[in-house]
């Protein structure tokens, strides 16, 4: 148990010594009261406390696991208190600031300093142990309730966003501190209000027989027709800069639904992928520029088309090469690819052609009917619906014959290809789509920047496109949207993110892989087994005498 | 004439002599079995014929063909189909799928048309699904389509196996060892649904495998290996009493005598 405590003890000085702590603590999540930084912390004893109750044997000897290990947590903050007194950390770590020691120590000599940290993190350890050993009904609603004040803390200049017009103006000083945070009472409203709201929710999930107020169908179509509306109305109520964050998830979106053909589903793991983004841009780009590289003044409705040919064609001409090359050794095949396109375009020979590192400039905003589709706003509108048709076309293909060959190769090439799978056609198939795919997100990306430059496709974007995957759940389509979502839009909404994206993304994916590895929302085949397993319980329930035999 | 037939096969593997000049002959809608001491070269000729491995030497017959020098996929729309000594499942997909996967080379539709489900593509879809669903009742597994194929028990993955070789509609089936890992009952189970598929199927069979008694009761013919040669062939009392096999299998006559007596 002490060692739970130091491997978050460990993280917490880690953290803290990152700068992310600080960073986190310009923001106050309840006004006055408690930072988003003091909140980390906290959330770290109390959970060393909750993980080091719950790999102990129920009984008092959890509520002690939990102690001591919430205060070894403490105490590792308390010896780092310690140690930035008599030794010069900032030598070493830059952002070991004298604001951080403030707030760690809160002003007291180390000594005391210390005991309060082992203090506090007995209690919340102790906390921690009870959360664990409570049960769901209990921590759910509380859950619930703590989150929601959290996300207000978060995204407050989002909500002060939609909170905009006038007659909203009680509503929003009630509930906010201008430019600090939520109040205290606005903060305990929302708890109370979203921690009720849980409690309700529970209660009509457990009602007997579990039938909704609607028979599930309905339901459902309630559902898909609250999102559409709120997917249509985001942009209006957040604002452009909302928008344009948006239009950044929709590509990566667009990108991702093209890896995951070819990663997800086929098991060909790209890391040049960037490269088909970076075609379709200049496609788009060099056929409705009306700048100096601009070759044929084309609109960008007649653009796109060519720019997702163009696109497809590169990917299975890149697919070619690498045909017959597996696993690691296709990463660095395809890593090359990327890099490769890059250098070609930024390259002096191309220039004339491709404008080097200085672009292709001047590319014209999209029009209909002699309507510009201008702003983020507009081009949200554009993303969304190539995403939905992207991800339509993306959901039939893996429905299909063509999806279970790939899913197949991606299982085993050799067994497949003996069933009578030709493995040159498929793969072919899987980088051509996939990096047409990437080609329609390339054709908007140039229209929304109205310049392409080679700086804007970097191998990181790849990367990027891998991790949306991996934490959306590969091969799952509503997983790439949920990991585009997560990774790239709110780390642009978390402006104190900024500087810590990659570290958040890299304990985001190490997270990921120890606790969830098959993502936030896995694929379809997982899901089905998990309802068939649950169908199973259910019948062993109704019918113990009746139960399902396994086979003949 | 013989259904499969390999001619002067070799393969050599570096210096190793895995099959050396092998003469073999499969008669159609019979269960012939290959046996032989670990290391004889029976795997190997299994990945021969289904061309995994391309002979050194030689030549390999089906159906009046030579696929030698084939690929493995086109090998398969001939009619070959293999199970594999570990089995070998799509793990991370459904029994359904997995069998699904086996019926692609009965399916015609193209990526376009299944990104705008055609009337055709729809039809086609839904007779592999009925095709899929009869041939998993037929192997015992009805009640696990949608199970992942790695959750399944041992047992019914080998059922699974073979429901997924079964669907691709084979003339010759190669089966690696099908009762390994068996108990008595199953056994007995295995050697009747085998010569159920010769008999209401009219599959040939091309069986390895360990287990003597199964060999002895269900094979028309059997070959011996040893070292990559053929030691022996004919039926299995022949097979039985030649003194070349109680050889390999136990050693010199010496040391034979020594440990039976």
């Amino acid at each position: 148990m002490w060692r739970v405590g130091l491997v978050f003890g460990a993280v917490a000085c880690f953290l803290s010594l990152a700068g992310l702590v600080e960073a986190l603590h310009a923001r106050w999540v309840v006004d006055g009261w408690v930072s988003a930084g003091q909140v980390l912390l906290g959330g770290l004893l109390l959970g060393a406390g909750a993980v080091s109750a719950r790999r102990t044997a129920p009984g008092l000897g959890r509520l002690t696991a939990g102690v001591v290990a919430g205060a070894t947590t403490g105490a590792a903050l308390g010896l780092l208190v310690w140690l930035s007194r008599h030794v010069d950390l900032r030598s070493m770590f830059v952002n070991a600031s004298p604001t951080l020691l403030q707030l760690l120590s809160a002003g007291r000599p180390p000594e005391e300093a210390w005991l309060g940290w082992v203090a506090v993190g007995s209690v919340l350890g102790a906390v921690g142990a009870g959360v664990a050993a409570a049960p769901q009904r209990v921590v759910g609603p509380l859950a619930t309730g703590l989150g929601t004040v959290l996300g207000l803390a978060l995204f407050q200049e989002l909500v002060l966003l939609v909170l905009q017009p006038e007659g909203l103006a009680p509503v929003r000083d009630w509930l906010f501190v201008a430019g600090a945070g939520p109040t205290p009472h606005g903060a305990a409203a929302a708890f109370a209000l979203s921690a009720a709201a849980a409690l309700v929710w529970q209660a009509v999930r457990a009602r007997p027989g579990r039938a909704g107020v609607l028979p599930p169908r309905a339901a459902r179509a309630v559902w898909v027709g609250v999102g559409l509306v709120a997917l249509l109305a985001l942009p209006l109520a957040g604002g452009p800069f909302v928008a344009q964050v948006l239009v950044i998830v929709g590509l990566y979106t667009l990108m991702g639904l093209g890896l995951n053909l070819e990663v997800g589903l086929a098991g060909l793991l790209d890391l040049g992928f960037v490269a088909f983004f970076a075609i379709g841009a200049y496609t788009v780009g060099l056929l409705t520029s009306v700048g100096q590289h601009g070759i044929a003044h084309w609109s960008f409705w007649a653009a796109v088309p060519v720019a997702v040919l163009v696109s497809l064609i590169a990917g299975v001409v890149l697919g070619i090469p690498v045909l017959g090359i597996r696993g690691d050794y296709l990463a660095i095949a395809t890593l090359g690819f990327g890099e490769i396109v890059r250098l070609l375009v930024l390259s002096d020979a191309l220039r004339p052609w491709l404008g080097g590192s200085q672009g292709v400039l001047a590319i014209p905003k999209p029009t209909i009917l002699g309507f510009e589709l201008a702003g983020p706003q507009h081009l949200y509108y554009l993303t969304v619906v190539a995403s939905a048709v992207v991800a339509f076309v993306a959901w039939r293909l893996q429905d299909s014959r063509l999806g279970r060959a790939w899913m197949a190769i991606r299982e085993d090439e050799d067994v497949a290809e003996a069933l009578g799978i030709n493995l040159v056609s498929v793969k072919l198939l899987a980088y051509g789509l996939g990096a047409a795919f990437a080609g329609v997100g390339g054709a908007i990306f140039a229209v929304m920047v109205g310049s392409v430059f080679p700086h804007s496709f970097q191998l990181l974007i790849s990367i990027q496109v891998l991790a949306l995957i991996i934490v959306g759940g590969m091969g799952s389509i509503p997983g790439v949207l949920v990991g585009s979502l997560v990774l790239i839009g709110l780390p642009e909404l978390l402006r104190e993110f900024g500087e810590f994206r990659f570290l958040v993304y890299g304990v985001a994916l190490v997270a990921m892989m120890l606790l969830r590895p098959e993502g936030l929302l896995p694929a379809a085949a997982q899901r089905r087994e998990l309802h068939a397993l649950e169908e199973e319980k259910e019948a062993a329930v109704v019918a113990p005498e009746a139960a399902p035999e396994g086979g003949c | 004439m013989p259904i499969l037939a390999t001619r002067r096969m070799t393969k050599r593997f570096g210096g190793l002599v895995a099959i050396r000049a092998l003469d073999l002959e499969v008669e159609e809608r019979s269960i012939h079995s290959v046996i032989g001491p670990n290391g004889a070269g029976k795997t190997t000729l299994f990945n021969c014929v289904t061309g995994f491995y391309r002979p050194d030497e030689g030549e390999i017959w089906f159906a009046g063909q030579r696929i030698d020098g084939l690929r493995p996929d086109e090998i398969a729309h001939l009619g070959v189909a293999r199970t594999y000594q570990n089995i070998r499942l799509f793990a991370n997909m459904t029994v359904l799928e997995n069998v699904l996967v086996g019926l692609h080379r009965h399916l015609r539709s193209t990526w376009v048309g299944a990104v705008l489900r055609s009337p055709a593509v729809r039809r086609e879809e839904r007779w592999a699904h009925g095709e899929a669903r009869r041939l998993l009742e037929f192997v015992g597994l009805g009640g696990r389509l949608n199970f992942l194929a790695r959750n399944l028990p041992y047992g019914e993955q080998r059922k699974l196996e073979l429901a997924r070789a079964l669907a691709t509609r084979p003339k010759l089936l190669l089966l690696d060892e099908p009762t390994a890992g068996m108990n008595p009952a199953e056994t007995q189970e295995m050697i009747q649904f085998i010569r159920r598929l010769r008999d209401e199927l009219g599959i040939t069979i091309l069986l390895i495998e360990h287990h003597m008694r199964v060999v002895m009761t269900i094979s028309d013919r059997v070959t011996v290996l040893d070292y990559g040669e053929k030691i022996s062939e004919g039926t299995p009392q022949q097979v039985q009493a030649d003194p070349r096999v109680i050889e390999a299998y136990l050693g010199t006559r010496k040391v034979a005598a020594e440990a039976l007596g």
